[in-house]
């Protein structure tokens, strides 16, 4: 009531807007809403339409990010924030968003071919990747826990349907349900956390909790310790870390293969972008006090992605541990709470994104019609049917492994040197080791395409010994479409990784000029 | 033909500076050879073959101009090349050859073309020239490294054309061997790597400079402290000793070398077993002077165990490439041995042995393949009087055999001579063990002979075995060329050697308060003087040949060993490898015999 009579008695002053620094989240979002009512209203599009505008959609909005590049890397104008200092444009939310941009590309060509083998072309699917990926903007530019919180469910809702946009195979349902149960729950824990951090700092704003911190000493911190769980909860779901990564097989395995692409990618950047930004920026003067549990998480994610993963005789659930692996790697940049680590982690999405879409590229093809072959026989002899796909899939999974002229050598050998540089010789240890567990999965994956006629103590184990099964594989794989905008999909991947791997002076500059920086508003 | 070059070298020396970027181009121009086999149409398999061995060939010659132009008395890095790869992190693009890496380079530049030349694979024959291109190139970049991060990042890339070659094209049960030899050497590497970063960083955090992976500064700044150099070693030792490999991590050895292919098998003993031992001494005792030293009783008795551990379970093999395979653990074990006496002798042993087994192993498992495609098995139970109809093969296999026993005028007696001896001198008990793996060596390899060759043959495949034709015969030719002009006449190779092995042993001692090299004590030093009657023992038991011959030298140079505990005179020291070389181009006559 009084609220009510302050308005009217007084201006309502409201924030004042940097259209520019909200510029790319805009141009991802307005355009998808229009794309979204367009496509009901226009009758018939060329093929290939709706891939074309998000593309187009999304190189925009990474244009308009890489520009603001040039203004907060610029010495005399540097980061700033805007929206009353909710909303901060900084090197570290600009690479993020440009991250997300290349994941919403990369994933929209996969799904091009994808939607048309399936019976399922619309413009959904690419409406709802924009709109996700706009809700990883707003977890990379977040300065306030509430908006953070916003971010992250703009992205996990579009994510769950996305997951179940396969409307014809059960297991797409499912995975979707799976995937919005648990995710329901793990955003009440973060918001749990939201209010015991507010609780114990009296502000939800990311500068406010630091200002705070900094200048006071709780006398008890029991609030403060259970908000970072709850919060490290809440984010620990989003990247797929142990023990809150249950969902992430089911899911993956279930979801149409383009989506995983984008959720391997784009919805893990989006979640380490929130969690740097809390953690890293916010809690820094409590670093003590969270970096064990991350260590711990870290050592849990490494281990049990890595050795779940060998047992597993599906491709897709293999990449869905293999991914867990390496949120556990981007763990260990993260709890090395340096600039040096923020700086590795960075470099490890941006490599990991491109490894990821182009390993999921090559199980798109390899589906087929029905997206449900992708068991590790489905793969046997795909070197001599298309040996392309399969040289593609190598580079990939040689990438994943952390062969070195690979972009994921140096991302592995960039957090293993942040670890270090914290002196956690242990973790840098047990990374390293989880690496050579990894390492067992990629190979079987390529033994199973180069030497698959042969006979594999460890491919014939899992194998259920119908013999239906590698014939009609084998029949299926020569007859293999692979649509020209997964070509170029796989091509940019490989491109990417294999450049990056030889100069990989390209990516560190810029990681290293990304830092977060918590400004506040004018 | 090499002693004419090596004379020319001598004569020539340095007067023509190399054109820039020799090493740069020993690892570019093969893997541009892979890059060109890729384009070549998979119907051509002609094409990719020449392209193949051109490009190997290539390489090789580039070796070899390497091998001519380096000057022999300079210890130190020679064709250093040094420039920014990625400046971010201190890495640079640092190559360069001193007399430790030399002969493994010229190995490497001439092993792959004959392996080549000698191996047509039964299928895919595109991808197979191109990844052994790749195998090359990668193994001239972990030879020639000077910067850490450029020496690991090759030292992994070679996994990957090998794990091919052996899941693609080897036998039976390859898929298995394939995968444990990655995993294996990777689970070293992981190690190292975590190491090598440990030792940057804490490099840097002391001394306040730079970061930087350059092997001279890290190696001349020594800023960590005893007990974190000595953790970090053990990171690299890890790697090293699976590598090469030491014996409780051997395992995957003989499936990896069993289960490759011909070529991968030469390749494999010839040049990727050395990446281990090279790394001990380029990485290990380099960098970690003080660590070394530490851990040298451990590494002196599992070499001591690698050595008697292998033989004896070589005379067990029922499958003769199997036998080989365990042969190189206990060959490698005298490397080892050689590398932790930490000395002259012993360390230039070690490097001449292992040019030594790459040509004598090399060879056995180029002959033991060629067996295989005759016969399609490699079990000697199936093989016997082989002699009769293939008595050229016998012949090779003879000499070849000998050398890998180490028959004085052949190229095996060398090195394991100097490796005893520093041995001896170091630690007297490890080399009275170790010289009983001579006498094990001659065992197992002789009765596996006598089983193959001799008697009459009792199957009809056997009588009908073709001896070798003209391309293998004179794949053998240069094969024993290399092992008789290294067993007569070493001189040359050694000159080269020593200089820079000076150079590490003064390293060590520069490095380590209280530690002098143990040949500085006269009373011990004195055992080169012992060289000549032994040696001249040997060619007496040379020249009456057959089975009892290798076990008899092994006994000499035994004896030989014990003699030199009673012997007190003036130190001989420098000379003594020299002094060697001379008494050995005497047996030169009795090892032509045997070819």
């Amino acid at each position: 009531m009084s609220l009510i009579a302050q308005a009217t008695t007084t201006d309502l002053t409201t924030p004042s807007v940097d259209w520019w620094g909200v510029m790319p989240l805009l141009l991802l979002t307005a355009p998808a809403m229009v794309l979204l009512h367009a496509s009901s209203l226009l009758p018939k599009v060329f093929k290939g339409f709706y891939t074309l505008v998000t593309v187009a959609i999304a190189v925009v909005a990474g244009g308009f990010a890489i520009g603001l590049w040039w203004r907060v890397t610029d010495v005399d104008r540097g980061p700033f924030s805007t929206l009353g200092g909710a909303f901060g444009v900084d090197g570290f939310s600009v690479f993020v968003t440009v991250l997300l941009c290349a994941s919403v590309i990369l994933a929209a060509l996969l799904a091009d071919g994808y939607l048309r083998r399936e019976g399922l072309e619309g413009a959904e699917l690419y409406v709802l990747l924009l709109l996700s990926a706009s809700g990883g903007v707003i977890m990379a530019s977040a300065n306030e826990l509430i908006v953070m919180f916003l971010g992250l469910e703009i992205l996990s809702l579009a994510v769950y349907i996305l997951a179940t946009s396969h409307v014809r195979r059960f297991a797409s349902q499912e995975a979707g349900m799976k995937y919005f149960v648990l995710g329901a729950f793990s955003s009440a824990f973060f918001l749990y956390g939201i209010a015991l951090v507010y609780g114990a700092t009296g502000t939800t704003s990311l500068i406010g909790i630091r200002t705070f911190l900094a200048t006071n000493t709780l006398l008890d911190n029991a609030l403060l310790l259970a908000g970072f769980a709850l919060l490290l909860v809440g984010f620990g779901f989003k990247v797929a870390a142990v023990p809150f990564h249950a969902w992430t097989p089911d899911v993956y395995q279930g979801s149409p293969s383009p989506v995983v692409a984008y959720m391997a990618s784009g919805v893990k950047a989006a979640g380490f972008a929130g969690l740097l930004r809390v953690f890293y920026l916010a809690f820094s003067t409590e670093r003590t006090d969270w970096q064990p549990i991350v260590y711990v998480l870290a050592v849990a994610t490494l281990l049990a992605g890595a050795v779940l993963a060998v047992v597993q005789t599906d491709v897709k659930r293999m990449m869905a541990y293999s991914s867990i692996s390496h949120a556990g790697f981007i763990l260990v940049g993260v709890q090395a709470a340096s600039a040096r680590g923020t700086e590795a982690a960075l470099f490890y999405l941006a490599a990991y994104t491109f490894m990821v879409a182009g390993s999921f590229g090559v199980i798109t093809a390899v589906s087929r019609k029905g997206d449900d072959h992708t068991s590790l026989d489905d793969f046997k002899g795909l070197a001599s049917a298309k040996p392309m796909l399969a040289a593609a899939f190598t580079v990939m999974l040689l990438a994943q492994t952390g062969v070195p002229l690979t972009s994921g050598f140096f991302a592995k050998f960039g957090v293993i040197t942040a670890a270090v540089d914290a002196r956690s010789y242990w973790l840098a240890l047990v990374a390293m080791l989880s690496a050579v567990v990894g390492a067992f999965v990629y190979l079987r994956i390529i033994v199973a395409m180069y030497m698959g006629d042969s006979h594999d103590d460890h491919v014939e184990a899992h194998a259920d010994g119908d013999a239906a099964v590698a014939v009609r594989a084998d029949g299926g794989l020569a007859v293999l479409a692979v649509p020209t905008t997964l070509w170029i999909a796989l091509a940019v991947a490989v491109a990417v990784t294999v450049l990056v791997g030889f100069l990989p002076g390209l990516v560190t500059s810029l990681a290293q000029d990304a830092a977060p920086a918590l400004i506040p508003a004018r | 033909m090499l002693a004419a070059l090596l004379a020319a070298a001598e004569s020539a020396e340095a007067i023509s500076p190399p054109f820039p970027h020799l090493l740069t181009a020993l690892i570019v121009v093969p893997a541009v050879g892979a890059l060109l086999v890729a384009l070549i149409s998979k119907q051509r398999p002609d094409a990719c073959r020449q392209i193949g061995f051109l490009a190997a060939a290539l390489t090789g010659a580039l070796s070899v101009y390497v091998l001519i132009k380096f000057q022999a008395t300079d210890g130190n890095f020679q064709f250093v090349e040094s420039s920014t790869w990625i400046k971010e992190f201190g890495i640079g693009w640092k190559l360069g050859v001193d007399g430790i890496s030399l002969f493994l380079v010229v190995l490497t530049g001439v092993l792959f073309p004959v392996a080549i030349l000698a191996v047509v694979p039964d299928h895919d024959p595109k991808p197979y020239y191109a990844w052994l291109l790749v195998l090359q190139s990668a193994s001239m970049g972990v030879f020639l490294a000077l910067d850490l991060f450029v020496f690991f990042v090759f030292f992994e890339i070679v996994l990957v054309p090998m794990y091919f070659l052996i899941g693609k094209w080897g036998h039976g049960n390859r898929t298995y061997a394939a995968l444990k030899f990655f995993i294996y050497t990777m689970f070293g590497s992981a190690v190292m790597l975590v190491g090598i970063i440990a030792l940057v960083a804490l490099t840097q955090r002391a001394t306040g400079g730079a970061t930087t992976f350059d092997l001279q500064a890290l190696a001349d700044a020594q800023a960590l402290s005893t007990n974190t150099a000595r953790a970090v070693f053990c990171a690299f030792a890890l790697a090293f000793s699976i590598k090469v490999p030491i014996f409780p991590l051997h395992t995957w050895l003989p499936d990896a070398h069993t289960e490759a292919p011909t070529a991968g098998s030469v390749i494999l003993a010839g040049v990727m077993l050395k990446l281990g031992t090279y790394g001990f001494l380029r990485f290990g005792l380099y960098l970690f002077p003080e660590a070394a030293r530490w851990a040298a009783p451990v590494f002196l008795v599992l070499g001591v165990i690698g050595i008697i551990y292998g033989a004896i379970v070589a005379t067990m093999q029922k499958d003769l490439k199997r036998l080989v395979a365990y042969s190189s653990v206990a060959h490698l074990g005298f490397i080892v041995l050689g590398t932790f006496a930490i000395n002259r002798q012993g360390i230039t042993g070690g490097i001449l042995q292992m040019v030594n087994h790459g040509l004598s192993t090399g060879a056995l498992f180029l002959l033991v393949g060629m067996i295989y495609e005759r016969r399609h098995t490699r079990l000697i139970a199936e093989l016997n009087g082989l002699q009769k109809a293939a008595p050229l093969m016998a012949a090779s296999f003879t000499v070849v055999m000998l050398s890998s026993i180490g028959l004085p005028g052949l190229n095996g007696f060398v090195g394991e001579f100097l490796i005893l001896n520093g041995t001896f001198i170091a630690h007297r008990w490890y080399a009275v063990v170790a010289a009983t793996g001579v006498i094990l060596a001659a065992l197992y390899l002789l009765w596996a002979y006598q089983r193959t060759f001799h008697g009459s043959p009792k199957q009809v495949e056997n009588e009908r075995f073709a001896d070798l034709n003209f391309r293998e015969g004179a794949m053998m030719l240069l094969f024993i060329g290399g092992i008789v002009f290294m067993g007569v006449y070493p001189k040359p190779v050694i000159d080269r050697i020593e200089p820079a092995v000076d150079r590490l042993i003064a390293q060590v001692e520069d490095k380590t308060e209280t530690f002098t090299a143990p040949e500085a004590t006269p009373a011990l030093a004195a055992g080169e003087d012992h060289a000549e009657p032994a040696a001249a023992e040997g060619e007496d038991a040379g020249d009456e040949g057959g089975g009892e011959t290798g076990t008899d030298d092994a006994e000499v140079g035994a004896a030989a060993a014990e003699a030199e505990q009673q012997a007190v005179t003036e130190p001989p020291a420098r000379a003594g490898a020299a002094q060697l070389t001379e008494a050995l181009e005497a047996a030169e006559a009795s090892a032509e015999e045997h070819e």
